[in-house]
């Protein structure tokens, strides 16, 4: 147990690929939010669809959770891998559940003392399939887990596959769980430990990871089109998009690549629709000259990127926070394009809202920024609240107007904007245009539709950029910079040094970037750490590009795993 | 026929626009204009029921000449946006005119797969067999052997012949015509677009500037309009006629014609509404959070 917060432990189950180690961990997360706990799950899985190693962990804790440990209270061992990689990241006391029909043991160098709990899996789940549900029901008997609750965990999880299939899985719970108490209960009420006891539950719960988050945001924010090729570590947002079409009444659709993603979305949106893509690094890279004729067209959309680990085809199933210098800077040519980064599901979720606001308001690309660990790693939160959510389709007619100018020059930078089959006449022209959309290349022209759109950008920064969030004391020994998914194990760490004054600042915007606020909080610092997922510090640079800032310490890792905890625990205690 | 293109004048319409083209005097992409001009005429083409979306080469001029609300987009990238308008709002007719650069060199993959989806659109692919807006190279529908800028010693790659391509990928509405013959251009351009599904419709046409082996003379010499009695519907004959190209034969007219449920009218959320109808304010996800929990 985690030794400044004895509130907080870690669950790893680990097994092969194939053996529904994710969605056991969801299956564990959801019983602890249910019992009145909150939960954080981290899966590290290689690109392969059957064999290689999965492991996913729960952080449990009685208060918010938001990042991974890097040693575990209790593992559950499906495969001998899962002894053998895992078992250094044991404590003295830590708990082992592990399948005896595999005749796994614990490796000779296992540091510390450990009770261990042999369970013959297989034997008890009859079927390989069914091995992670006994090794569930296993799980709750010795932590003192409610069944009742997984029970209706399966039900609601099998409920379309139909009786038998909840059955068998029900069956299978029972067995792990009476298993245990049978043999190792002993007329104890505890078994191991009473981790999941369940609790008074307080506020309505919900566990979702960034990918189910932007689906849902798009949804609740009115999106009508979506065109998106699969890629991880995004194609779960596609699976949620296309299973709720009907009901929604938008429409998605699988293109046959990245290319004809943006370029279809853009023409969806030139008709009316308010369209997004999503995509990785690499579907970026080939959406690059799409994006830039949204911005010459001044057509909405909405872009989500979900950073991977390294170039090429690279690290796909790892994290990585190296997309920003190019979603900053590509395709040729100057446009206005606003571009967010958030911090979490929850974040993700409203920032996905506000983007199609955005992306209508100015008639301009989008694009919001996710890392793998946001995509993938589900999270407990209260229940999203979308009341105060009004969608807002900016400067926008779909009735006829006399001698429209789509393109007419404004000092906000924004026209009005139309549709075909309004009546109205325009051309949305990717070469410069006049104000009516007609090819043009004189030099009054060129100046004046230039100048209006990146005019947009000034407007956005007055009237929608956020500043970031400073979490801790104003007044602090130590700063730590950063964005995207560190949030979450950064904010962790900090509650281990409550006394001795660090604070965080959280940036989601990225472009307009908020450089006053930001040179507000650096130069009233004393030390300043970066915190990033790259080799080069991407939001460092941005930093210096645009408050002159340059920080110096920088925490940068790039081998694909997210900050543990206890890293950025072990910098605070190296600098303070 | 060269006689035939250069006397088109243009018809003075409400589609009229204040630019005048730019292309070279007896381009062939004048007779196109010209015929789709008329058609749009006739049928009651405007602002109302119509989109226009071109690719990049001179083919892609023409939406500055035709009064119709358009997208000028990427080279090669003509096709996914016109399948985005048509998703969007289905009642609207959708040209897509492209090059032979555009769509057999920079975009091929979205023109096979725009055929075998059926979206309700209409594509003209205007095939004068070379770039013409970069000044003459080579174009994957140039012959072999084809002296161009970028082949000086002749096209050392064959020729892909986009009729077949289009059958062979799915397509259900397949035609051929010249630019030339302007008459029957509009009446197929009509034909193309009341067909309920994709509909390819190839023009061949004379570059005057940087090809002078398919001139309008190659055109008169080596067209022949397929018979009366040519099935349009037996797919296995349209391929083996679309396979035709050479000396006195180039087929032309429809080599293909399928009746198949288009995309549009086989998604369910557009079966009511066009997708812009349906409601999409005020949305209330609540349900799908709770499922979260
Ligand atoms: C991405 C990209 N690559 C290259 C070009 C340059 N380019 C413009 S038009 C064209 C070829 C045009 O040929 P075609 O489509 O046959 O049209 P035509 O000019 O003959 O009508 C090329 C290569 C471009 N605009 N964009
Ligand atoms: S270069 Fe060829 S295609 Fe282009 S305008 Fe001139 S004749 Fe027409």
């Amino acid at each position: 147990m985690k030794s400044y917060n004895n509130l907080r432990f870690t669950i790893k189950i680990g097994g092969e690929a194939g053996q529904g180690i994710k969605s056991a961990g969801v299956m564990l997360a959801k019983v602890a939010t249910r019992s009145g706990y909150h939960t954080y799950s981290y899966t590290e899985y290689p690109s392969l669809i059957r064999g290689g190693h999965n492991v996913t962990q729960i952080e449990i804790a009685e208060e918010p959770v938001t990042g991974p440990s890097d040693n575990t209270d209790f593992l559950i061992a499906l495969n001998q891998e899962t002894l053998d990689l895992h078992a250094n990241e044991l404590t003295s006391g830590s708990g082992v559940l592990m399948d005896t029909d595999k005749k796994l043991t614990l490796p000779k160098n296992c540091p510390f003392e450990v009770v261990s709990f042999p369970v013959p899996l297989k034997e008890l789940a009859g079927k390989d399939l069914l091995v992670n549900t006994v090794a569930l029901g296993a799980t709750l008997a010795l932590l003192k887990g409610d069944l009742e609750i997984l029970k209706d965990l399966l039900q609601e999880a099998f409920g379309a596959k139909g009786e038998e299939v909840i059955a068998m899985n029900v069956k299978a719970a029972e067995a792990g769980y009476n298993y245990v108490v049978d043999t190792y209960a002993k007329g104890k009420n505890v078994i191991y430990k009473n981790y999941l006891e369940k609790k008074e539950i307080t506020s309505d719960q919900i566990v979702i990871n960034g990918n189910e988050a932007v689906a849902l945001g798009a949804i609740a924010a009115g999106l009508q089109f979506a065109a998106i090729y699969p890629m991880s570590p995004i194609s779960n947002i596609l699976h949620v998009l296309a299973a709720h079409q009907e009901e929604y009444g938008y429409v998605y659709k699988q293109p046959e690549d990245e290319i004809s993603a943006i370029n279809m979305a853009i023409g969806a949106s030139f008709a009316g629709a308010r369209s997004m893509t999503t995509t990785s690094g690499g579907g970026f890279c080939l959406m690059t000259e799409g994006l830039g004729l949204a911005g010459m067209t001044e057509t909405p959309l909405v872009i989500v990127d979900g950073m991977r680990g390294a170039p090429a085809t690279g690290l796909p199933t790892w994290s990585e926070q190296s997309d920003m210098q190019m979603v900053l800077r590509a395709h040729q040519g100057d446009f206005p394009r606003i571009v967010l980064a958030a911090g979490d599901p929850e974040e993700a979720f409203y920032l996905t809202m506000q983007a199609f606001n955005l992306a209508d308001k100015y008639q301009t690309p989008v694009v919001l920024l996710i890392d793998k660990n946001i995509c993938e790693n589900d999270q407990s939160f209260s229940l999203f609240d979308t009341s105060g959510y009004k969608v807002d389709r900016g400067k926008f007619t779909m009735t006829r107007v006399e001698d429209f100018k789509r393109f007419a020059l404004a000092k906000d930078g924004i026209s009005e904007r139309s549709v075909p089959g309004s009546g109205n006449f325009f051309i949305a022209n990717s070469d410069e245009h006049d104000e009516f959309g007609y090819s043009n290349e004189e030099i009054a022209n060129r100046n004046e539709q230039m100048q209006k759109r990146m005019a947009k950008l000034e407007t956005c920064a007055t009237e929608d950029m956020a500043a970031p969030v400073l979490y801790g004391p104003e007044d602090a020994e130590v700063t730590l910079v950063s964005w995207g998914s560190n949030k979450g194990s950064i904010l962790q760490a900090m509650k281990g040094f409550k006394e001795r004054k660090v604070n965080f600042m959280h940036i989601t915007w990225i472009n307009p970037f908020p450089a006053e606020a930001v040179a507000a909080v650096l130069t009233k610092a004393k030390h300043v750490v970066n915190i990033e997922c790259n080799y080069s510090a991407h939001m460092g640079s941005l930093i210096r590009e645009k408050t002159g800032i340059e920080i110096k310490d920088n925490l940068l890792k790039y081998d694909g795993r997210p900050f543990f905890v206890e890293a950025i625990e072990a910098k605070l205690r190296e600098v303070l | 026929m060269t006689d035939q293109i250069a006397s088109i004048t243009p018809v003075a319409t409400d589609l009229n626009t204040p630019c005048s083209p730019t292309w070279c005097p007896g381009c062939g992409n004048f007779a196109i204009l010209s015929a789709f001009k008329k058609a749009a005429t006739q049928e009651g083409w405007n602002n109302t029921n119509t989109s226009m979306v071109a690719g990049i080469g001179c083919h892609g001029h023409i939406v500055n000449y035709v009064k119709l609300t358009s997208v000028e987009g990427l080279h090669g990238r003509a096709i996914p946006v016109g399948t985005g308008i048509k998703m969007a709002n289905h009642e609207l007719n959708v040209f897509v005119f492209t090059g032979d650069g555009d769509c057999m060199g920079e975009g091929g993959n979205h023109f096979i797969h725009a055929c075998r989806r059926n979206h309700d659109i209409t594509i003209v692919l205007h095939n004068n067999n070379i770039y013409g807006l970069t000044t003459g190279q080579t174009s994957p529908t140039s012959p072999h052997n084809f002296k161009t800028k970028s082949t000086p010693d002749g096209n050392p790659d064959y020729p892909l012949l986009p009729v077949p391509l289009a059958i062979a990928s799915g397509a259900t509405f397949v035609a051929r015509e010249y630019a030339g013959n302007v008459k029957e251009l509009t009446e197929l351009l009509i034909r193309a677009n009341s067909h309920k599904g994709i509909s390819i419709l190839e023009v061949v046409l004379p570059c005057v500037s940087f090809n002078k082996e398919f001139g309008a003379e190659f055109f008169k010499e080596n067209t022949y309009r397929l018979p009366e009695d040519y099935d349009v519907t037996d797919k296995v004959a349209a391929f083996a006629k679309a396979l035709e190209w050479g000396s006195h034969q180039v087929p032309l007219g429809v080599f293909y014609e399928e009746a198949k449920p288009s995309y549009e009218s086989e998604i369910p959320q557009l079966q009511h509404n066009i997708l812009l109808e349906n409601t999409y304010m005020d949305r209330d996800v609540t349900g799908l959070l709770r499922k979260q929990g």
